[in-house]
């Protein structure tokens, strides 16, 4: 039993035990005192909020395990959902067929590959600090959308595209399948591949990742390229949850990707971090803001709770570190 | 003279780049070169200064705060509700309570980070969200228009009316950024708590060793930049008169943006307040420039982003190094 324990400590990380019992917790507090918690309309809809927050902080992911950050996720989110709504209305908006959509989509990945591989050869090639070009980046991205748009909604998409957002695959909602279908990608790219041992390396000394001979600036070009591809999904979703696009859509989520990294064990100074448990920390947060909802709290006193809740799970692990520490000593 | 370029490269170069850009913008443009116009830019900006000292003092000590607009809005809140309670108040007790609710907010971060060693945007972070939610829980997002009257009345220390008829004038928040400067820098420069910061942000483990309270350090950057935050926010209800819950959610990261602009760096030890103040007037000028030629206003903010992403490109180029011999192979 316990090899079997340490075993899936090994493959999931250590983090996942203490998550996991969080979630047991927080759903057991609110499935014992929120009426209607424990109904599937309630976890439905759970699973259909989810991916949202979820694309967002798997973008926000990588570049923080190497070490960075990009805080121009939610914008770039947004002009890829812009570009794949330009598209639409060019090919008759809400008559438009399924090869309008195939190239707005392709588009709108190739604008978050474009945005994401700008900011990372900046970082990479003029060594300036990723919080900074990410920053302007973003101040850049929200202010080319809002010349575009005017600062309006762009809507009038086919109706067929309701499915993305709303529609379930044999009872499993699209959106939880897409998000499901990316974190499994960014498991193995980060996991299993060269480039994610690359990106770890990168996070844990950069100077040493690369006197040992890995192509740093390469890495780092190709970590903002997959995240900005990662922010085009996470656009696509919202354009067909939203059933329209505005820049600023999703802005409060910036901050709220990042606590979710940190809550899921994902080293602030980078090199260390893992797809798995970030993902369960994305279904507390989730958990935690619908019991609210049921309880009565509206969406404010929720992002109050997950700042707290942040801040109670950073004490309780240096609390853990501090005991093991003084149980080697003796 | 050459001293300034060789120990502030940073400024000395944001300096050439405002003068060229000023230098552009008066031939374009009749009405940049205004005395109307100059205020104006520093009335609109005075704020802006304010926190960016204040955050200059915790990028020294090398942490980082994502806090301080919310906090600002959260002083704003406490000051309404406690010169009620009061019955009043005026200038001096408004200072001391928005100071002092901003540095006891300032104070919780740096408790945090220093009590349970969580790195400090983990916990501004957080505190950004703890802040901004129970303050919109609490206030359900409502306006507060109920100022005290020495509060919202316009104080204006200086005016003088050009030969068009128009009035040039200094509102109080210039004066506060002066004295916020003034004060900011005497902290950094001038007393040995300033070179332990310094040092504290360059090495905090070599800080730690040579005996500077790291504690101690901690909470004077954070208290700082949170009194500024609070001083800030009064500033900013007194502009606007009004008191908005969400109305500086977004700010902290331009003002970031600006400080860093100014030579600061993200991980610390490095900082001028001059610098602060060019790296807000950089983008504030660039503002105001295209607002001038009549660009479209939705414009703006893309050339604000492209002039803070060339700013970034160019300031970790050295031009000394260009004329250097090449010493052989790669480097």
């Amino acid at each position: 039993m316990t090899a079997l324990y340490r075993r899936a400590i090994a493959a999931f990380g250590p983090e996942v035990p203490g998550l996991l019992g969080f979630l047991a917790l927080v759903v057991l507090i609110f499935g014992l005192t929120a009426p209607n918690f424990l109904t599937g309309a309630n976890f439905g809809s759970i699973a259909f909020q989810l991916p949202e927050l979820g694309l967002l902080t798997l973008a926000m992911l990588m570049p923080i395990i190497s070490g960075g950050f990009n805080l121009a996720i939610i914008t770039t989110a947004n002009m890829a959902g812009l570009t794949l709504a330009f598209v639409l209305n060019q090919y008759g908006g809400v008559d438009a067929g399924l090869a309008p959509f195939l190239l707005g989509t392709l588009l709108a990945l190739l604008v978050g590959a474009a945005s994401g591989a700008v900011m990372g050869a900046v970082i990479a090639y003029i060594g300036a600090h990723p919080i900074l070009v990410s920053l302007a980046m973003m101040i850049f991205l929200r202010g080319l959308g809002e010349f575009l748009t005017k600062g309006g909604d762009i809507s009038g998409f086919p109706p067929w595209m309701a499915a993305i957002g709303h529609g379930t695959v044999i009872g499993i909602p699209v959106p939880l399948i897409l998000f499901l279908a990316c974190a499994f990608v960014w498991h193995v790219i980060l996991n299993r591949t060269r480039h994610g041992f690359s990106v770890r390396m990168i996070g844990s000394s950069i100077r040493a990742a690369a006197y040992s001979g890995l192509h740093t600036k390469r890495t780092l070009v190709l970590i903002y390229t997959l995240s900005g591809v990662m922010c085009a999904a996470a656009g696509i979703l919202m354009l067909s949850r939203f059933n329209s696009v505005r820049v600023g859509h999703g802005e409060a989520l910036l901050l709220v990707t990042v606590l979710a990294c940190f809550l899921g064990g994902v080293d602030p100074f980078g090199g260390f971090g893992r797809v798995l448990p970030v993902v369960i920390a994305l279904v507390v947060l989730q958990v935690l803001s619908s019991g609210l909802n049921l309880l009565g709290a509206n969406q404010h006193l929720s992002t109050a709770v997950w700042g707290l809740f942040l801040v109670g799970v950073m004490i309780l692990r240096w609390g853990a570190a501090r005991l093991s520490e003084r149980k080697k000593r003796s | 003279m050459h001293s300034f370029l060789r120990n502030h490269p940073t400024e000395a170069k944001l300096l050439a780049v405002l003068i060229l850009i000023c230098a552009g913008l008066s031939l374009a443009s009749p009405d940049f070169l205004t005395l109307v116009n100059f205020t104006s830019l520093l009335n609109n900006n005075a704020v802006n200064v304010i926190w960016a000292v204040g955050l200059l003092v915790v990028l020294i000590a090398g942490g980082i705060d994502i806090s301080f607009a919310v906090a600002a809005s959260v002083v704003q809140y406490l000051c309404v509700y406690a010169f009620a309670g009061i019955g009043g108040g005026n200038w001096a007790i408004g200072f001391l309570f928005a100071g002092g609710f901003g540095l006891a907010l300032g104070l919780i971060n740096a408790f945090l980070i220093h009590q349970f060693r969580i790195i400090s945007i983990v916990v501004t972070i957080s505190t950004f969200n703890a802040f901004f939610g129970l303050l919109m829980f609490f206030s359900s997002g409502r306006f507060l228009y109920n100022l005290p009257s020495w509060w919202s009345k316009r104080v204006i220390l200086w005016e003088h009316q050009t030969a068009s008829g128009t009035w040039a004038e200094l509102i109080l928040p210039v004066a506060v950024m002066v004295a916020a400067m003034l004060a900011t820098w005497v902290l950094i420069r001038r007393t040995t708590t300033g070179r332990q910061l310094y040092a504290f942000g360059d090495n905090p483990e070599g800080a730690r060793r040579a005996g500077i309270p790291i504690g101690l350090m901690q909470a004077i950057a954070f208290g700082w930049c949170g009194m500024m935050a609070g001083i800030g926010g009064l500033m900013q209800a007194h502009i606007t008169k009004e008191v908005v819950p969400n109305a500086l959610v977004g700010r902290e990261l331009e003002v970031l943006a600006a400080v860093v602009l100014g030579g600061a760096r993200l991980g610390g030890g490095r900082g001028s307040v001059l610098g602060c103040f060019l790296g807000v007037l950089l983008v504030a000028i660039t503002q105001n420039g295209l607002n001038l030629l009549g660009v479209s206003p939705y414009a703006f903010k893309m050339v604000v982003g492209i002039i803070i992403l060339l700013a970034i490109s160019t300031s970790n180029l050295d031009p000394a190094k260009w004329f250097e011999p090449r010493k052989g192979g790669r480097t």
